[in-house]
């Protein structure tokens, strides 16, 4: 028996509702509004009544009208037909929508229940299974999907029937198991499990140990994120964090993409779906958009399912990691999901925090990014979920509450600067600011010496150094001008630049320099620092900043040349032509 | 928004705050409308049979008996081709002497479209003006407001983009608009004999300031049904968005809210993103371009209001008077249009985005040269001419006075450049070079 309830009272999305039974703590309800049903999710109970807070408009509801509660969480429902598709922050289809406007009440399934799938089956009848282990796989896009036993599934089971190959919807049972008290469950190609909760069926979640190649060159180099790791791109408007997170999902190492568009331009998503189904994968050769989901909220869709969007996100995110693949997820942008909490803790009356946000921000944000990782799976292979969120401080200032609790719980912080933003100098990530802090993993240093040299991560540090005394040098040029110090200050300068303008800049429209890959990273960084420890003779600082403007100019050409192609070599030697003929 | 004939008074009021009333009243819904004591109010809160009203024109005055007459609806305008050339209150009534408008009844705020069924935008629209069509181009389906100090000359820039822009349909949203503005803007209107392809929605500064925000939500449902049911293109002009702000600071804050930054509602963000999102391309053609107007105080684009605008529109436009000619020019530098990259070198002459850049470049080397000058130090024979050309530049291309189209205009920069400077100093591609190169 369902419990019901009444309405009693209602402000904007926050509607109360007196209820004949037990309620659990984010339970779905739908509210009946003149025969349209509105998804709503309980965020509070006090008494006889619940606080639900409803994913769509509530204009024309009264009090007096019914509820209905569903007896489980807000679930999505996992299995083939997932990726390529663009939902909204419940799952609900937005491809197999009706007219041009989002019609309130409309619900669509997130997978197509008619589509046929060629399963082949991997476990047989009489093996003994338990949640989550793979008893077969379909082929989706270019991914071995494997069909698992549902992660809700508690204790051992053992198969009693599995189908033979052939085609199957998400309906069909492929698999029938026996629980230890001898009771048959069907299994279905499709499961559903709720967002709120992480999945957590595999072995152990060890510490990030190896790197993830982004081909962006201030990340991998400079502030390189792990495979299972976190990381988020704080930064004022108009600082590049879109160009900077298409780049990424566009490139990423990944087997998987995840993009949530929580709360931004719709634009930009309209932006993704028409461009990346023209774009192809540099490593498989395949289009971009089969390996790529779009969850989609954008700011004018409702605020209380922008909130879900992002849970949403990370359930399909960990669904994909327990089939052995890497999966990348993107939320842009994290603050507007902080700023839904906001406006519900502000329409409970709940005592507010800094900024009016709610006390336990820091907690959820932090118990989200926790989410991520790479995992041991059952079967001895390994799955990850690498997590990048954006930041969008109000007023560009960093020391507000969503980048301070977000820079407690992520691991990477790549600051985009406004300064460098201005100075056109892309991508925007404060090269001083931003830090990785799993440069010092000893598992990651191991993976950098096994993949590029001994001293790559020693070398990184120096290079950041580098920097770091330009920048110094260049505030007291600033200050004290260019003759009134030291000729070593402008050299300083110069080597700072050096790195800025040939490692850490990067065309994000070049084709070429663009996708730049691990093993081109590592050659220029070398071919940089080689030059950076020379130590050359000039006359004055003129001469100084000459001489090395035209060092800066052949590499950006190096950098826009194939790699190792005739060009590229052809810079190469007016480079070392130039190095050998400095003093 | 004239009474119907099935209605609900009530004459007992609980309760009243400078902008609320409360009473007890049996099935009302949520966000509908009445009246209290003739005065247009809207549901904001119900708890059981406890009704929450807020009163549009403030409550001075509204003694606890009277009559109030609930409406069953949420605010809604009548949609047809009479709109065409009217000019409208917040509510949606005639203010010309005109007659009431027939047509199908549309709820304002309605839902958003699915951005599954949003096109790219990729139509241009050419405002005449080169700071905007040269250097922030703009295309259909875009969002942008100018930020200006109240100062500036926005308002006659706004009503000359719309008077030039290539668009079917007009529609101004005025919001605490000086009567002198509005006023203004009628007489301009009249005067470029555009007046059939205008609608207006106008709150003046001489109205209850809470009344303004309806205005948004009235001229994008006007504008919604000429984009999506006709497939025009709408251009929805909405001046000052700071006022709108102020006015759900005020109302948030007589609801007892606890303020976010700068003392603005927690939901700012999303309650902008509501208007701002209605931007759009839509697949049939017709599309909703919004430009809009947010008022600094001071230059200061981190207080709350420009900051989450920023956020949520595609670009904004700077205007600033050019101490050296005279002239209001667009900045170049602060200005930005996200959706240039869409339409220029693609709609317009293929050597658009290297002239545009390369002119900001060397405009750019002059403010150096300028900073050199003040502080006094030697200025090279490069920087006497970056001065010269910035005058230029400012004067025949930046000023918000040109009028000539794209093509001209970069024939204009060629021409400045060719005058000014060498073919290595301006450093553009040299195939474009070769082509469009002008010596003086």
């Amino acid at each position: 028996m369902k419990t019901k309830g009444i309405v009693t009272g209602i402000i904007s999305n926050l509607v109360t509702i007196e209820v004949d039974g037990p309620v659990a703590q984010n339970e779905i309800c739908f509210v009946d509004l003149a025969g349209t049903k509105l998804m709503a999710e309980v965020i509070k109970v006090t008494g006889k009544e619940a606080f639900v807070q409803v994913y769509e408009s509530t204009r024309g509801l009264r009090a007096g009208d019914k509820a209905e509660f569903q007896g489980h969480m807000l679930e999505v429902d996992l299995g083939p037909g997932i990726l390529s598709s663009i939902y909204d922050g419940l799952q609900n289809n937005l491809e197999t929508m009706k007219g041009v406007f989002l019609t309130r009440g409309e619900y669509t399934a997130a997978l197509d229940s008619e589509k046929k799938w060629n399963f082949t089956p991997f476990a047989k009848a009489g093996d003994q299974v338990i949640a989550a282990d793979w008893l077969g796989e379909v082929q989706e896009g270019w991914l071995p999907h494997k069909i698992m036993v549902p992660f809700t599934f508690k204790g051992n089971f053992k198969v009693k029937s599995i189908v033979s190959e052939g085609e199957y919807t998400v309906e069909d049972t492929i698999a029938v198991l026996t629980d230890e008290s001898g009771e048959e469950h069907k299994v279905t190609m499709k499961q559903k499990w709720p967002v709120k909760v992480p999945i957590t069926n595999y072995k152990d979640k060890p510490r990030p140990y190896r790197i993830m190649e982004t081909r962006v060159r201030v990340i991998d180099t400079f502030n390189p994120i792990a495979e299972g790791g976190t990381g988020f791109i704080p930064g004022p408007f108009g600082s590049g964090k879109t160009v900077l997170q298409h780049a990424i999902s566009k490139q990423a190492e990944a087997d998987v993409i995840i993009f949530a568009a929580c709360g931004e331009r719709a634009n930009e998503v309209v932006e993704i779906f028409t461009e990346f189904p023209k774009l192809v994968d540099a490593r498989s050769g395949r289009m971009l958009m089969e390996r790529t989901t779009i969850i989609c909220n954008t700011s004018n869709m409702p605020v209380a399912a922008r909130e879900a969007s992002v849970y949403t996100a990370m359930t399909i995110g960990e669904y994909y990691r327990a089939m052995g693949f890497k999966v990348l997820l993107l939320a842009d942008s994290t603050s507007r999901w902080a700023q839904a909490l906001r406006e519900m803790s502000n329409r409970m009356e709940e005592l507010p925090g800094a900024d009016a946000f709610p006390m336990d921000l820091p907690a959820i944000i932090s118990s989200f990014y926790a989410r991520a990782g790479i995992v041991n799976l059952n079967n001895g292979k390994t799955g990850s979920v690498t997590f990048i969120g954006t930041v969008s401080p109000a007023g560009g200032n960093l020391k507000e509450p969503v980048t301070e609790s977000t820079k407690k719980a992520a691991r990477c912080f790549f600051a985009l600067s406004q300064n460098r933003a201005d100075r056109k100098r892309y991508p925007a990530v404060d090269p001083i600011d931003s830090y990785s802090k799993y440069l010092e993993y000893p598992e990651i240093i191991e993976d950098f010496k096994n993949k590029i040299d001994q001293d790559w991560v020693d070398n990184v540090f120096k290079g950041k150094n580098i920097v770091l005394r330009g920048k110094e040098a260049y505030e007291q040029i600033n200050i004290l001008g260019d003759d009134g110090v030291p000729l070593e200050y402008h050299k300083r300068y110069w080597k700072s630049e050096i790195i800025d303008f040939v490692i850490l800049q990067q065309d994000a429209f070049d084709e070429i320099d663009a996708n730049c890959p691990m093993e081109r990273q590592s050659y220029m960084f070398n071919l940089v620092l080689d030059i950076c420890e020379k130590e050359f003779e000039f006359e004055d600082f003129e001469e100084c900043g000459n001489y090395y403007k035209k060092l800066i100019n052949i590499m950006r050409q190096m950098n826009y040349a194939q790699f190792e192609s005739a060009e590229f070599n052809k810079y190469l030697e007016q480079l070392n032509n130039e190095v050998n003929n400095g003093k | 928004m004239a009474s119907k004939a099935f209605q609900k008074i009530y004459t007992q009021l609980e309760s009243i705050t400078k902008a609320t009333v409360a009473l007890k009243a049996q099935g009302v819904t949520n966000d509908e409308l009445a009246t209290v004591d003739g005065r247009l109010s809207q549901v904001v809160k119900i708890k059981r049979d406890l009704i929450t009203l807020q009163v549009f024109g403030g409550t001075e005055g509204i003694p606890t008996n009277s009559e109030v007459v609930f409406f069953g609806e949420s605010p809604s305008i009548n949609v047809s081709e009479e709109l065409s050339g009217r000019f409208f209150n917040a509510f949606g009534d005639p203010i010309d002497n005109g007659p009431v408008v027939s047509g199908e009844k549309r709820f304002i705020g309605g839902p958003s479209v699915n951005p599954y069924r949003r096109k790219q935008p990729s139509e241009l629209i050419p405002t005449g003006i080169a700071g905007i069509d040269l250097n922030n181009t703009l295309v259909s389906g875009q969002k942008i407001p100018f930020f200006a100090d109240p100062d500036q000359p926005y308002n006659q820039v706004m009503a000359q983009v719309a008077l030039r822009a290539d668009v079917d349909k007009i529609i101004l949203g005025g919001m605490g608009l000086t009567n002198d503005d509005y006023l203004y803007y009628k007489q301009v209107f009249e005067n470029a004999g555009a007046l059939n392809k205008i609608i207006s929605f106008v709150n003046t500064t001489e109205q209850p300031p809470v009344e303004r925000l309806l205005i948004p939500d009235m001229a994008l449902t006007a504008a919604e049904y000429f984009a999506v049911d006709k497939n025009e293109k709408v251009l929805v002009l909405l001046t000052d968005m700071t006022l709108y702000a102020d006015a759900l600071s005020i109302v948030s804050n007589r609801m007892d809210q606890i303020p976010s930054k700068d003392s603005m509602p927690g939901s700012l963000y999303s309650d902008l993103a509501k208007i701002y999102e209605k931007a759009v391309q839509l697949p049939d053609g017709g599309s909703i371009t919004i430009i809009a107007v947010t008022t600094l105080s001071g230059g200061d684009i981190t207080h709350a209001i420009p900051d989450n605008t920023g956020y949520i529109t595609e670009g904004q436009l700077f205007l600033r008077k050019d101490s050296d000619t005279g002239k209001v020019i667009v900045d170049p530098f602060r200005s930005l249009s996200r959706l240039k990259q869409l339409v220029i070198g693609k709609k317009t002459r293929e050597d658009h985005n290297h002239v545009m850049n390369a002119a900001v470049r060397l405009y750019a080397d002059a403010a150096n040269a300028k900073t050199k000058l003040e502080n006094g130090f030697d200025l090279s024979d490069y920087d006497l001419r970056c001065l010269d050309y910035a005058q230029d530049y400012s004067n025949r291309l930046l000023s918000i006075e040109v009028n000539i189209n794209t093509t001209q205009m970069l024939d204009t920069a060629w021409e400045l450049f060719g005058k000014y400077f060498s073919k290595t100093e301006v450093s553009i591609k040299e195939e474009i070079t070769e082509k469009y190169w002008k010596n003086s």
